[in-house]
C-alpha cells in the first residue's frame, strides 16, 4: 500500500474498527479458554432456548446435561457464550455431586440475532456442546431514554 | 426491603432432588449502553451467585452483563440432611445480599 | 339418500348450537399473542419479576410511615381482604383530589393525607408502583369493573373522544393501530388491543415494572406527541376509556409483557 493510501485508509480503518463486541471469532476464543485443546461433542446435553423471542432483554435459558451426578461421574461446570453481545461470556456456572440434577435456569440478553453455545464439563475431562439460533424480532414502538 | 424472592420446598426426603429458583432486584446495567448525553452509563451487576448447603458451597455461577435484569437463576440439589441453604448475590458497588431458607429432611 | 338426510340434519344442529351459543368476546388480552416464554413468565409467580415488586409492597403495606405514623395496615387492615377488587374497578372518583383518580394516584393519595408524607416523587416513585403491584395482584382473576359513577361519565367521554384523536407528528390516534390494525404487526411486534388487563406489569423491554400510565406516555412519544405531565387529567381520560372498553375481561395483574 502506499504512503497516500494508507492516509486514505487510516480513518476509514478508525471508522471500520468494531466497537468492543464480541464475534463468532471471539466466542470460540473464549470457548477454548474453557475448553484447552479438547474437543466438546455434542449429545447428552440440551441446551433450551426459544428459537424467537419479542424481546431480547430477557430470553429464558436452560442447560441440561445427563448426568447420575454421582462422585464417580458428574457435571462440574456449565459454561454459556454467545457470539454477538458485546462481550462472549453468559456464564459459568459450577455444580457438582450435591446438585443431583446438572440443569441450570436462567434469563439472558441477546443483542441481536444469533448464535449461542453451551458447554458442559464432565468429571472425566471430557466436554460436551450444544448450539441453538435466536431471531431477536425488532419492535417497533420503544420508550425514549428521557 | 425484600430484594429476592426465593422459592424452595419446605420439606424433602433424603436423596430426593429438589429446585431452588431465585429472583434478586437488580438493574443488571452492561455498562455497554449511552445515557441521554452520550456517555456511557458505568457497569452495575451482579458478578456472583453462590448456594451453601449445611456449610458446603454446592452451586456458584459467575455473572456476565449478558444476564438479564432482575437475575433469575434456576438450580438443583439433592436433599441431605436438615440444614440452611444459604443464597448469596454479591456485585458491582458493593452489591451483597444475603437470603436464607431451611430444607426439612426426613 | 340416507347419507344425505344424515348430513342435513347435521347441519341443522350444527346451525342451531350456532345460533345458540352467544358470539365469541372479539377482545384479546396481549397475553393472548404473547410467545409461549413470555406467558411462562407471567404464568408462574416464582419466574415472574413483578413478584419482586409485590413482595416490597406487602413489606411497605404493614409499615408505618410519615408524620401520621401509619402503615396502610392502620386504615386497610389485612390486604388479601381489603384490597380484592378494588384494581378492578379503577380509575374511580376521589374525593380528596374531586376528581377521578388512577389507582396509583389513589395510592398516592392516601400517601400524602393519610401517612402525612412528602409527595412521591412524579412518575414512577418504586414505592408506590410496589403498592400498586400489591393491592393490584389481590384483584387477579377478577373481571375488569368499571364503576358506574356519574361524576366519571365526562372524563370517560373525553378519554373515548381522545382514543380517537390524530396526535402527534405521525397524526395517529390510539385507535389507528390499536382498533383498525389490531392483530397485525408493526416490524417484528404483534400490535395489541390495547385492553389494559395486566397492569402494573414487567415489560421486558423496560427491563421495569411499570404502569399502564407509563405505557400510554410510550405511546404518545411513539407517535411524535408531546406527553402530558404525570398524573394529568388526560391520561386518566383514556385509562377510564380503555377499563370501559376493556369491562368484563380478567385482570392478569401483574403481568409479563415484551
Amino acid at each position: 500500500m502506499s504512503y497516500r493510501r494508507a492516509i486514505l485508509a487510516a480513518p476509514l480503518a478508525l471508522l471500520l474498527a468494531p466497537p468492543a463486541r464480541a464475534t463468532p471469532e471471539a466466542m470460540r476464543e473464549a470457548m477454548r479458554a474453557v475448553l484447552g485443546t479438547a474437543a466438546p461433542r455434542p449429545g447428552g446435553i440440551a441446551l433450551d432456548v426459544p428459537p424467537l423471542v419479542d424481546n431480547g432483554n430477557a430470553v429464558p435459558l436452560e442447560v441440561i446435561v445427563d448426568s447420575p451426578m454421582t462422585d464417580a461421574a458428574h457435571v462440574r461446570a456449565i459454561h454459556v457464550f454467545n457470539e454477538k453481545n458485546p462481550q462472549p461470556l453468559v456464564f459459568h456456572a459450577w455444580l457438582g455431586p450435591a446438585s443431583g440434577r446438572a440443569r441450570v435456569a436462567t434469563r439472558i440478553k441477546l443483542g441481536d440475532s444469533q448464535r449461542v453455545a453451551a458447554i458442559a464439563a464432565m468429571s472425566d475431562g471430557t466436554f460436551r456442546i450444544a448450539e441453538a439460533d435466536v431471531i431477536v424480532t425488532l419492535a417497533a414502538c420503544f420508550e425514549e431514554l428521557t | 426491603m425484600a430484594n429476592v424472592l426465593v422459592s424452595a420446598p419446605k420439606q424433602a426426603r433424603a436423596g430426593e432432588i429438589v429446585e431452588i429458583r431465585t429472583l434478586a432486584s437488580h438493574p443488571m446495567e452492561t455498562g455497554f449502553r449511552a445515557g441521554t448525553n452520550g456517555t456511557l452509563i458505568p457497569r452495575d451487576i451482579v458478578r456472583e451467585f453462590s448456594c451453601s448447603y449445611g456449610g458446603v458451597t454446592v452451586f456458584r455461577m459467575e455473572l456476565s452483563p449478558a444476564i438479564a435484569a432482575n437475575p433469575y437463576i434456576a438450580f438443583h440439589l439433592r436433599a441431605r440432611e436438615t440444614g440452611p441453604i444459604v443464597l448469596r448475590w454479591t456485585g458491582d458497588n458493593g452489591f451483597s445480599v444475603e437470603e436464607t431458607v431451611t430444607l426439612q429432611v426426613a | 339418500m340416507r347419507r344425505i338426510a344424515a348430513l342435513l340434519a347435521a347441519v341443522f344442529v350444527a346451525s342451531l348450537a350456532l345460533a345458540q351459543t352467544p358470539p365469541a368476546d372479539p377482545r384479546r388480552s396481549g397475553y393472548a399473542d404473547m410467545a409461549p416464554a413470555v406467558r411462562a413468565m407471567q404464568d408462574d409467580d416464582a419466574a415472574n419479576p413483578a413478584m419482586l415488586w409485590v413482595a416490597e409492597g406487602r413489606a411497605l403495606w404493614s409499615k408505618p410511615e410519615g408524620t401520621a405514623g401509619a402503615a396502610c395496615a392502620t386504615c386497610h387492615g389485612v390486604a388479601e381482604r381489603s384490597m380484592t377488587g378494588v384494581a378492578a374497578r379503577y380509575p374511580a372518583w376521589a374525593p380528596a383530589a374531586g376528581a377521578p383518580a388512577t389507582l396509583e394516584r389513589r395510592v398516592g393519595l392516601c400517601r400524602e393525607l393519610h401517612q402525612g408524607r412528602p409527595a412521591d416523587a412524579p412518575g414512577e416513585a418504586r414505592a408506590r408502583l410496589a403498592l400498586l403491584a400489591y393491592v393490584a395482584l389481590q384483584s387477579r382473576g377478577l373481571p375488569i369493573s368499571p364503576p358506574a359513577d356519574r361524576r366519571l361519565d365526562d372524563a370517560r367521554a373525553a378519554g373515548e373522544a381522545l382514543f380517537e384523536r390524530r396526535l402527534g407528528q405521525l397524526n395517529l390516534a390510539c385507535a389507528h393501530c390499536h382498533s383498525d390494525n389490531d392483530g397485525r404487526r408493526l416490524a417484528g411486534a404483534a400490535i395489541p388491543q390495547a385492553h389494559p388487563t395486566a397492569y402494573p406489569l414487567y415489560r421486558l423491554e423496560w427491563q421495569d415494572l411499570g404502569s399502564l400510565q407509563r405505557r400510554l406516555r410510550n405511546c404518545v412519544v411513539g407517535i411524535r406527541a408531546e406527553p402530558w405531565p404525570a398524573d394529568d387529567p388526560h391520561w386518566v381520560a383514556l385509562e377510564l376509556h380503555l377499563t370501559h372498553r376493556a369491562r368484563g375481561m380478567t385482570l392478569e395483574a401483574p403481568g409479563v409483557r415484551p
